[in-house]
């Protein structure tokens, strides 16, 4: 046997041994933010390391939640791995559209990620989705109107001195609202604030029976107040607002305070975008003395569908990108602060990390929302923000709608309320619940 | 008799005409005028109109994030595949329904109509599962024929109107010259309807061009067009509206420079016959 025949065997019997790992082309249907779109740039190392490509499919969130579900509910195979959120999944995996990410290997280290997350990614104990990455609500002011206003933010204040702070910031002559909240119709828009807002009031969109509790003396409580406060200490025409018109708002100098999601935290503080970057301090969202709080919890994860041909190249993904070898990339290439937080403790832990300045109340916001026990009294449903149910968002959408309408001054309160009781009370009919 | 128009009424309507047109034109303007802003100077308060300083680095970043070619070449594929195999169904079709129309000529014409006012959502699941077991998702092939055949009733439509504007009488004079069906449709309709064709294909070719639902819906990784691409800049968590007009001045751009060369054919396709 000569040289080169024993090197062509050699070759040979070395591609038959990696034969098991074929390299595969995966298809990922994703969303259009920082961090998807920062993973989309670090491809090359997954591809490096297992040979995979990776093809990708980035749609506006709403667009990408409908695109998916059809995909999914007629097996058009479509997609390998699908961003998801803590509504879907657990819908999805209890009707077996999900492939089970328990098998992942002992070095993903399953036990690693923050336990809120975990639980309202899994079914049953089974875990459907793993979180790229998570985030809850808390509140973000303006340091320097705060002071003015000859007053100091506690780190968990209650909604009673958010209100009063937030009428003594307002000024209306130059322009400076109070507070910018949610008021844009839509189930994951208003109603996720509103939602999560009406835990720390102690209401509850169901009793343990689906009856729905609009109404009860705690939603007319909640929408009063917010009612209230918004006319007082909001910016006009709020009934249009939603994450990006009070983004802008905000890093415009316009608000006082604003309740949204802690990823926002990046966007504020950062001087290239907004005019207040170094006048932002952070607070946990508000609570009324009940014991829950109002900061909601939302994770986007990486799931696998049921119907692809290509499972073990998208839990090879999964695996690489929601790893802490994946966070570890990330800070090498573009520094910590811009890691994709609220999915791992051992992030949490990092002294790096430590340093980055709303890292810590990010995660105390995240630990303080509990989607198995979301509100003061008991109810029947997974979801802080949500009812993992799935009648929820169309139900939620057009509660939505009459809320959003009751803030344009279109309806009062009881109006508002008693046309949501009565479409859910509907909804929820037609759907067997009742 | 012509009517007299004085100068001064001549002055207001085509003030008033330009009025109009910048008002139409506005927003394509401000999305173009977005996209050379940075992000915090596209949602400045208040809102800059010429002087900020022009970036291109929107388009850098676009460029360096999406294989844009590829979605322009679909877009080119669809919207001109469409185009043809609908003008080749339907230059028949109308021919038929203008000069040898039946008792049900009306009601078939109305019933194509009809089937444009069913809003699409409402078969999106059907198309979709015709297309899993056809093999078509993500697939040109697939979106050329959806789009064909939700644009051919008003294609048919068009060209119906247009050949009814041609005198049947000269229809005739070719087939007493022994001209056979072929040859009536090729060689004497068509030039005499060619403004009417035109302006039938470009009108296409812009919807088949813009068309957000089929081609979203019905496409994944491959066969996506410059709507899909559009699409993935748009974001509710997240201020990218410099990036978002960029990408639709990307995206409109081709259509944009083939309306303006041929607005003249257009305008007069679709005047044709009140001018004779």
């Amino acid at each position: 046997m000569n040289l080169k025949t024993s090197f062509g065997m050699a070759t040979a019997l070395a591609l038959i041994m990696a034969g098991g790992a074929t390299a595969e082309t995966i298809t990922i249907a994703t969303v259009n933010n920082g961090d998807m779109i920062r993973m989309q740039g670090l491809t090359d190392d997954f591809t490096a390391k297992t040979g995979h490509e990776v093809e990708w499919v980035t749609l506006e969130e709403n667009v990408l939640r409908q695109r998916v579900t059809q995909d999914i509910a007629t097996r058009g195979g479509q997609f390998d791995i699908m961003t998801i959120g803590m509504y879907e999944t657990p819908i999805w995996g209890r009707q077996d559209w999900l492939v089970s990410l328990d098998d992942l290997p002992a070095d993903y280290d399953i036990d690693d990620i923050l336990p809120a997350m975990r639980g309202g990614l899994s079914v049953d104990g089974t875990l459907y989705a793993a979180p790229f990455y998570g985030e809850s609500s808390m509140i973000m002011y303006r340091t320097d109107l705060m002071e003015a206003a000859g007053l100091e933010m506690p780190r968990a204040p209650t909604w009673d001195f958010v209100a009063d702070a937030a009428r003594k910031m307002t000024d209306r002559d130059n322009e400076i609202f109070g507070i910018c909240l949610r008021g844009k119709a839509g189930w994951g828009e208003n109603m996720a604030f509103l939602t999560a807002t009406s835990n720390a009031f102690g209401a509850r969109w169901f009793d343990e029976n689906w009856n729905p509790q609009f109404d009860s003396p705690q939603w007319k409580e909640t929408l009063t107040f917010y009612l209230d406060l918004m006319n007082d200490a909001g910016p006009p025409g709020a009934s249009t607002n939603g994450f990006n018109e009070n983004l802008s708002l905000f890093q415009q100098g316009r608000c006082g305070m604003w309740i949204d999601a802690t990823v926002a935290a990046s966007f504020v503080t950062n001087p290239n975008d907004s005019t207040v970057a170094d006048k932002v301090g952070f607070a946990l969202a508000p609570d009324t003395g009940l014991g829950k709080r109002g900061n909601w919890l939302w994770a986007w994860a990486l799931a696998i569908p049921a119907g692809t041909q290509k499972v073990d190249a998208a839990k090879e993904f999964i695996q690489w990108a929601t790893s802490k070898e994946y966070l570890e990339l990330v800070a090498a290439n573009e520094g910590w602060a811009n890691v994709p937080p609220g999915s791992r403790t051992s992030l949490y832990e990092n002294p790096e990390y430590q340093k980055v300045p709303f890292a810590q109340i990010t995660l105390d916001s995240i630990n303080s929302a509990d989607p198995t026990n979301p509100t003061v009294d008991p109810v029947p449903y997974v979801g802080v923000q949500f009812a993992a149910i799935p009648e929820f968002a169309g139900i939620a959408t057009l509660v939505g709608q009459e809320f959003a309408a009751a803030l344009a001054g279109q309806q009062t309160v009881e109006e508002a309320l008693e046309k949501a009781q009565a479409l859910t009370r509907d909804e929820m009919e037609a759907a067997g619940y009742l | 008799m012509a009517r007299a128009v004085s100068t001064q009424q001549k002055t207001i309507n085509t003030v008033l005409a330009w009025a109009i047109g910048l008002l139409i034109f506005f927003p394509i303007l401000w999305t173009i005028l977005t996209s050379f802003k940075t992000e915090a100077q596209a949602i400045n308060d208040p809102p800059l109109f010429l002087f900020f300083d022009w970036t291109l680095e929107n388009y850098a970043i676009v460029q360096e994030r999406s294989d844009y070619m590829r979605f322009l070449w679909n877009s080119v594929i669809i919207a001109g595949g469409s185009t043809i195999v609908g003008i080749i169904i339907a230059v028949p079709a109308a021919w038929s329904m203008a000069f040898v129309p039946s008792k049900r000529t009306k009601d078939i014409l109305l019933w194509m109509l009809s089937t444009k006012m069913l809003p699409a959502v409402g078969v999106l699941y059907p198309i979709n599962l015709i297309f899993i077991q056809l093999g078509l998702l993500d697939t040109r092939t697939g979106l050329v024929i959806i789009m064909m055949l939700i644009n051919l009733p008003i294609i048919v439509w068009m060209l119906y109107t247009y050949f009814r504007e041609i005198p049947g009488e000269i229809l005739e004079a070719a087939r007493m010259d022994g001209a056979g069906l072929r040859d009536e449709i090729l060689y004497v309709l068509t030039p005499m309807a060619i403004p009417g064709i035109a302006s039938t294909i470009l009108l296409n070719f812009i919807l088949a061009w813009n068309e957000a639902f089929w081609t979203l819906n019905l496409t994944a990784a491959k066969a996506g067009p410059l709507t899909a691409f559009i699409a993935s800049y748009s974001s509710p968590e997240g201020l990218f509206f410099a990036k978002l007009s960029a990408a639709s001045t990307m995206a409109i751009a081709p259509i944009l420079i083939l309306g303006w060369f041929s607005q003249k054919q257009l305008v007069r396709g679709l005047t044709f016959g009140a001018v004779k």
